[in-house]
């Protein structure tokens, strides 16, 4: 009787939760007569009398201020419409562009088809169509550099506490990076050092799940460059820099 | 003349040895391979994705794609000639509505979810063996949906029910001296689990009433096992990740990673020692 499962623990779809009225079903369950029942791969987690399940997998789903990378794939009357690498594409408005755009200007001049941007989800509605805007601080867009694709699940490992991991990559490789929430990554540095930190960012990925994730990267880093680290909070991490 | 003793020497209710694996196909969103005896299927999953032509959209709902296809070798006899066919497109349609029954993609308006069915090798059941692997690969695509649906097949012979038929069996009058056509009945069922709910019913061959409601009373035990197989599959995949700092998850924006750590800072050095 009572929750049939443990916290973090990994269920699939139609897996019963609990099997009595004292719990509330959360994101990804649903109550089928008195049991609560799973509807998403993923974890468990309980919050008070409220079960929810953490999803592994799926795609990106756009929210109110995420941080994304984005690609131009068409140029509208008024904007763009950019592949956020989720189900729905978005649309930059030329009104949310960092430098005023005139009336009837060719819009091609200030981001071109297959050019990639950061830029920061505004709006997302009921039928999900996506607003973004590149009108913030750090918000531009992206010249030279590489894009690596990962698992958006995985982007709070790579971006760590406070974007401790993201940091530490930066401090060892010396490179620009750049985590989207939506599993885009751009690094721009010496082509070397870029690919030192595709091979962290890859190791991050697949080993996000064994302990010690943090000291383990540290060392790792040290090894292949040479540099000293210091693991450093970042502070004042706001999705950029 | 009965049929007393089955060809490959199974009792009446065993299924086949199953197999069940997830995440295969690297490229796609969610994938799944299953095995049942000989018969082998893959699945990949594509989505949610925008779909087009536009008029096809449902501004309610996501919907759901099914392809089914069975390679040109996979067969024993004669090649199958590639391509789709009135057979692939009818288990095509089938397959998709045993799997819209569970699949629930209200959150998803104007989008599709395409699955494709691969047989490389096929030995009868090979709609079951595809919707058992399509089910996997949706729930490791991250779809929601109510549970997993299985299948099998059940057929009757002579005054025996059988359970999982392999080719022979399903063509036993060519095997069994005495057994004719109307003896003979093939009934591919799919069942949702938790409620016990039928989501594929078809048959080939003619049986009684009574015969009927006694196989589906062996398709329900039978998909059970299925079942097993294919959660097994899919926590085996995960059975690693047991994540702990997921509060990260939340504060999905940058602003909020500055806010949100007063409960989680030091969660990750627990888990260090916990562990």
């Amino acid at each position: 009787m009572g929750l049939l499962v443990k916290d973090k623990q990994v269920v699939v779809p139609g897996d019963i939760l609990a099997d009595d009225l004292g719990f509330i079903p959360g994101f990804g369950t649903y109550r089928n007569n008195h049991n609560l029942v799973c509807s998403r791969l993923g974890l468990v987690n309980m919050e008070g009398k409220v079960v929810k399940i953490i999803p592994l997998s799926g795609k990106y789903l756009p929210r109110r201020n995420d941080i994304v990378i984005g690609r131009v794939f068409d140029i509208l009357m008024a904007g763009w419409r950019v592949d956020i690498n989720s189900p729905y594409s978005a649309v930059l408005s030329s009104k949310e562009t960092p430098e005023f755009i005139e009336r009837n200007e060719d819009l091609s001049r200030h981001f071109d088809l297959d050019e990639h941007l950061v830029c920061k989800v505004t709006n997302v509605t009921s039928q999900n169509l996506v607003d973004v805007s590149c009108r913030d601080q750090g918000l531009r867009k992206l010249r030279g550099g590489r894009i690596v694709h990962v698992n958006t699940h995985k982007v709070p490992r790579i971006i760590g506490k406070k974007g401790s991991m993201v940091s530490m990559i930066k401090q060892a490789t010396n490179c620009r990076i750049i985590v989207g929430q939506n599993g885009l990554v751009w690094i721009d540095g010496e082509p070397d050092k870029e690919n030192i930190a595709v091979d962290a960012i890859r190791k991050i990925e697949t080993e996000s799940h064994i302990p010690g994730l943090t000291d383990r990267m540290k060392t790792y880093l040290e090894e292949v460059t040479g540099v000293k680290l210091s693991l450093t909070e970042g502070g004042d991490y706001n999705g950029l820099q | 003349m009965d049929y007393n003793k089955r060809l490959d020497g199974r009792d009446f209710d065993e299924l086949r040895p199953m197999e069940a694996k997830a995440g295969v196909i690297k490229k796609a969103d969610g994938s799944a391979w299953f095995r049942m005896g000989n018969t082998t299927a893959y699945a990949a999953v594509y989505g949610p994705r925008e779909l087009f032509p536009k008029f096809m959209q449902d501004p309610k709902k996501g919907i759901l794609r099914c392809n089914y296809n069975m390679m040109p070798f996979s067969g024993a006899g004669e090649r199958v000639r590639p391509g789709p066919s009135r057979r692939s497109k009818e288990i095509s349609a089938v397959t998709e509505k045993a799997l819209s029954a569970v699949v629930d993609l209200s959150d998803s308006p104007n989008a599709v979810v395409d699955v494709y069915i691969e047989l490389p090798q096929t030995d009868a059941g090979s709609r079951c063996c595809g919707i058992n692997a399509a089910a996997i690969a949706l729930a490791d695509a991250g779809i929601p949906m109510r549970d997993i649906v299985a299948a099998v097949a059940i057929g009757h012979a002579g005054s025996k029910i059988v359970v999982d038929l392999n080719y022979e069996e399903e063509h036993l009058p060519h095997y069994l001296e005495g057994l004719t056509d109307q003896d003979v009945a093939d009934i591919p069922v799919a069942i949702i689990p938790s409620p016990g709910e039928i989501s594929l019913l078809q048959m080939d061959g003619i049986v009684h009433k009574e015969v009927l409601f006694k196989a589906l009373q062996k398709a329900k035990i039978a998909a059970m096992q299925v079942n097993e197989v294919q959660r097994n599959a899919l926590k085996e995949k995960f059975a690693h990740t047991n994540e702990v700092d997921f509060d990260d998850n939340n504060g999905s924006n940058g602003a909020n990673y500055n806010n949100s750590d007063n409960t989680n800072d030091n969660n990750e050095n627990q888990f260090d020692e916990n562990n």
